[in-house]
């Protein structure tokens, strides 16, 4: 079975589960959800043997399968998986916050396509995995972005939600105008929208490389945006808080993780010319320094979990920007070889895939019974639900990057790359940011374990459901695992 | 895939904290295992071949029967980054903190209240004081240097907990923080030292003897190595409790309960001593050389400053706090001197005050526990009632003082001759022999406050208003005894503990270079 096959299942899967939802007489809707969830099970065993093997056809012009690829292929369909699971979980605020008034409705309606809905976007997040031509980086970027749009308004009677989705319309729009003229500029410069083509022309002699710059500028805006770095990580907070809880799981991991191979495939095109590398990299430097700063020290004072959150996936993104901008360069060249570039970051998303995740997964579960997102809604959990907290516990720890957990392992990487090219500056910046964590994510443990609730706002004894259960175990001794032995992940990574 | 005899060791606690996470019963777990780990390490430290190593040959014995040759299990050899494995092995320092992890890991469980008489979860009380100790022996045992950091800061989230739940005192909630973030910011800071070391040095392992190999090497100049080794020692010294960066540790100590007072005084604590003699001074001489002059400073401000502090406190928990913070520039002058006799003065010092601060926190719990208050003032004469405890008190502060019979006296003779070793009547005193006179004051500092706080707290006339209460019981005694009997052994025969220190810092020292 050749590669691609996999996104047509994906997309088949997506298309079947509409169908049940239109056309089935269905009780309980949610049987769509696990519908969904055993396809993706399935795609992701798939993964593992499909034929990679590419050919000399036009096709494989548009599309790789390597290593590469195939891990963050991974990350979309386990991203996906996790997702449709706290769907599940969700969807009694689903439900509440999208029925329909009137008599004779199925009383979950539109309960299906939120399940449907994400399987388009996965099979987006996995083509964009082996998009290696202009267009097809944008086709596999729109259809993300524009199911993206859907779901983050998808709890129509709720404000939040509604202007979460026309916040990220709007500025995704303008992204998109970004994206586009900066290929053009790219087409200009090279005539060519096949990116191993560009790569080979930027390094020629004769180029224009202020052009080229202009198109990196442009493209970098629309890159930025997408990874949620700073100055473009306006959206972020809002729209995190906004969007139903497992849609902004999705956004903060399967677009963040969308968002940096295209980055990084972007950057690539320009490392082969000494002249641009210089350049690209001071930029990328003081991007990844913004980023760092503003993400940690803004995630301090927050009280909404959410936010919190949210500006934690802004203060992730300054740590990844941070591996990006140390790119080795021939002029420091210290002790032997260093790790890549491309399997720093795509180790440090494999890690924050799996700790922001269960963090997600236990807040849905947690949101599912009671009403707030506040920290100090958080108070006592620890009493009546001592694995929920536990579950979160370990999350936190590892976004902290606690040693033993996988979430040190990403930021040793990013620092001893940072160390090996002497970025002095972004250093302090990511040990400033490292230690503004520290304390933000502990103050969600401290809420947990240490504060007693306020009058009448104590946290009944949840039921967590068999599947997330599984879930949130598996997630937390491979938190574990990963931080004990990170190999198998950096096998995966390539 | 058979676990070595020191993996057992390590893995013990956590594997007993993980069955209490399970649903096995508390403390008789807890106890069980932290028996075990007290036999396991006896064994050991008998079995270990303490000639094996000779002068020159610094190496560590690894128990590790088929696995010898690459020892420890493999788990990151990639290209670009050092390699690392999880390897435990042993020398002749590393004996001596075993056993001091491991009796004071056993006292500290054994004196933990019954699980009915903890408020919250006893689960999570057990939990969190086998994942101390359990990270401590990691920290000692392990000879890769990205394990050594590890397995320490697996104590930091349990000791978060710990003060904050269980802790003493209105303010604990905030303690807990201030404890927190400055043992988070030393790691972060140690960390930063850790990596400039491994990526100045090139080396291609974390493994402790490759990188002290490697370091000698590199041969890196004086202001690199000073600038390595100052954030080692910044890191370190927070996680120590170095003036001026020990505000977090008396109030810590007092607000703890009692067996993380033990645990963290008594065995987390000499994780940065430790830290300091096994890779700051090997790895870097010439950046320990260059910033000796700075660390006898601080060191002597450790003593005399606070030791001045100590005599101030008006309860007997945060006294002993700050006599515990005090006691640590006595080590750390053992690790300025630079010369053998004082190195092995550090370690055998690290020992005895071990057992020492941890006996007297334990007893302090037991007051706390009958008085509800530790103050001087409200206290007075209660050996009349309870003179069982005021014997073992008086015991536990003759120790802390350093009086002959006791570990400490031996120690701390050892780190005060090292002083003069370096003398020479060409050059006269130098800053080392500055220190060392003062550090001898801090002697009679120790004696003041402490028989202070005895006459205080213990005899005189019986106090008004303190309620009946009952001496101690066997649970509360037998640690107890186990504490003290060890101190009065190791007291009267040091050379138990030296026999297995010297040849391993004769090896080290000779392996780095020094």
């Amino acid at each position: 079975m050749p590669v691609y096959a996999l996104e047509i299942i994906v997309v088949g899967i997506g298309l079947l589960m509409l169908m049940l939802d239109a056309f089935a007489d269905l009780k309980d809707k949610r049987a769509i959800g696990y519908l969904g969830v055993i396809g993706l099970i399935a795609v992701f065993g798939l993964l593992f043997v499909v034929d990679r093997t590419s050919s000399d056809s036009p096709f494989w012009q548009f599309y790789s399968a390597d290593g590469k690829s195939m891990f963050y292929k991974g990350i979309a369909v386990l991203t996906t998986l996790i997702v449709l699971l706290m769907a599940i979980d969700y969807s009694p605020v689903t439900i509440a916050q999208t029925a329909e008034p009137e008599e004779g409705a199925h009383p979950q309606a539109g309960l299906g396509e939120f399940f449907s809905l994400p399987l388009f976007t996965c099979a987006g997040l996995m083509w964009m995995a082996s998009a290696t031509h202009l267009v097809s980086i944008f086709v596999a970027l729109e259809t993300v972005t524009i199911s993206f749009y859907v779901l983050v308004a998808y709890n129509r009677r709720n404000v939040g939600s509604l202007e979460a989705g026309v916040k990220y319309l709007i500025l995704g729009a303008l992204s998109t105008g970004f994206l586009v003229y900066g290929m053009a500029w790219l087409y200009g410069m090279t005539g060519s929208m096949q990116l191993s083509e560009i790569a080979t022309k930027l390094q020629a002699d004769g180029i224009n490389e202020t052009g080229a710059l202009f198109a990196f500028a442009l493209l970098l805006t629309a890159m930025a945006f997408k990874v949620g770095a700073v100055p473009f990580h306006q959206w972020i907070p809002d729209v995190y808080q906004g969007a139903p809880t497992p849609i902004t799981a999705f956004l903060s991991v399967g677009s963040k993780a969308a968002g940096f191979i295209i980055f990084m495939r972007i950057t690539a095109l320009y490392l082969g010319n000494g002249y641009l590398v210089g350049k690209i990299t001071l930029v990328l430097t003081i991007l990844a320094i913004l980023t760092l700063i503003v993400g940690n020290l803004a995630a301090l004072p927050q009280s909404n979990f959410k936010r919190l959150l949210a500006y934690s996936s802004v203060a992730h993104a300054g740590f990844l920007l941070m591996a990006m901008a140390s790119t080795p360069t021939e002029t420091v060249a210290k002790s032997g070889e260093s790790m890549s570039v491309g399997s720093v970051v795509s180790f440090y998303l494999g890690a924050y895939l799996l700790m922001t995740l269960l963090a997600f997964l236990v807040m849905t579960v947690i949101r599912a019974s009671t009403s707030g997102e506040s920290i100090s809604s958080y108070a006592g959990i620890a009493r009546t639900n001592p694995f929920l907290a536990t579950a979160l516990l370990f999350s936190m720890a590892s976004l902290a990057g606690i040693p033993l957990t996988v979430g040190f392992f990403g930021k040793l990487f990013v620092f001893k790359l940072a160390f090996e090219q002497e970025q002095w500056i972004l250093l302090a910046c990511g040990i400033i940011g490292a230690c503004a964590g520290f304390y933000y994510y502990l103050k969600i443990a401290a809420s947990m374990f240490l504060s007693s609730p306020n009058e009448g706002e104590t946290v009944p004894a949840i039921r967590v459901s068999p599947a997330a259960a599984i879930c949130m175990v598996l997630l937390m001794a491979a938190i574990i695992y990963g931080g004990i032995n990170p190999s198998l992940l950096l096998k995966l990574v390539g | 895939m058979t676990p070595t005899i020191l993996e057992i060791i390590v893995l013990l606690p956590l594997v007993a904290a993980l069955a209490i996470a399970i649903g096995a019963p508390a403390r008789i777990t807890s106890l069980i295992a932290s028996f075990l780990v007290l036999g396991a390490s006896l064994g050991t430290a008998l079995n270990f071949d303490r000639n094996a190593e000779g002068v020159g040959n610094f190496a560590f014995q690894y128990f590790a029967g088929e696995q010898g040759g690459g020892h420890g299990r493999t788990i990151l050899d990639i290209a670009g980054f050092p390699d690392i494995s999880l390897a435990f092995g042993l020398d002749g320092i590393s004996v001596v903190l075993m056993l001091l992890t491991a009796i004071v890991l056993l006292a500290a469980i054994w004196m933990s209240p019954r699980e009915d008489k903890i408020e919250g979860s006893s689960k999570l009380y057990y939990i969190c004081s086998l994942l101390i100790g359990g990270g401590a022996m990691g920290a000692f045992l392990s000879t890769d240097l990205f394990f050594l950091y590890a397995f320490h800061e697996l104590a930091l989230i349990p000791t978060f907990l710990m003060i904050g739940l269980f802790g003493n005192g209105a303010d604990r909630v905030r303690t807990a923080w201030k404890t927190t973030i400055y043992l988070g910011v030393g790691s972060i800071i140690l960390l930063v030292g850790l990596i400039a070391a491994v990526v100045n040095i090139g080396a291609e392992s974390f493994d402790i003897p490759s990188l002290i190999a490697a370091a000698k090497d590199a041969n890196l100049s004086g202001t690199v190595q000073m600038w390595i080794y100052l954030p080692l020692l910044i890191g370190f010294g927070i996680l120590v409790s170095l003036f001026p960066f020990h505000s977090w540790a008396p109030d810590a100590y007092a607000d703890a309960p009692t067996p993380v007072a033990m645990l963290h005084a008594g065995v987390l604590k000499k994780f940065g001593l430790y830290g300091l003699i096994r890779i700051g001074a090997p790895l870097f001489p010439e950046g320990a050389e260059s910033l000796s002059h700075i660390l006898l400073l601080l060191l002597a401000c450790n003593i005399i400053v606070l030791g001045l502090v100590t005599i101030a406190q008006k309860r007997l928990d945060k006294m002993l706090g700050y006599s515990s913070v005090m006691h640590m520039g006595y080590v750390f002058l053992g690790i300025a001197s630079g010369t053998h006799i004082g190195l092995v003065g550090a370690v055998v010092l690290m020992f005895a005050h071990g057992l020492s601060v941890a006996l007297l926190f334990g007893l302090c719990g037991s007051l706390r526990e009958r008085y509800g208050s530790l103050e001087f003032d409200k206290l007075g004469g209660v050996a009349k009632v309870i003179p069982e405890a005021g014997l073992l008190f008086g015991f536990a502060a003759f120790a802390s003082i350093g009086l002959p019979g006791f570990t400490n006296f031996a120690a701390e003779v050892m780190v005060f001759f090292s002083g003069f070793q370096a003398y020479s009547a060409e050059t006269g005193f130098t800053p080392l022999q500055w220190t060392t006179v003062f550090a001898l004051w801090g002697v009679v500092i120790s004696a003041v406050y402490m028989l202070r706080a005895y006459r205080n707290v213990f005899k005189g006339d019986l106090a008004e208003g303190l309620p009946a209460v009952s001496d101690l019981r066997w649970n509360e005694k037998l640690p107890i005894f186990l504490l003290l009997g060890t101190l009065l052994v190791t007291g009267f025969i040091p050379e138990i503990l030296i026999k297995y220190v010297r040849p391993a810092l004769e090896g080290l020292m000779i392996a780095s270079g020094q």
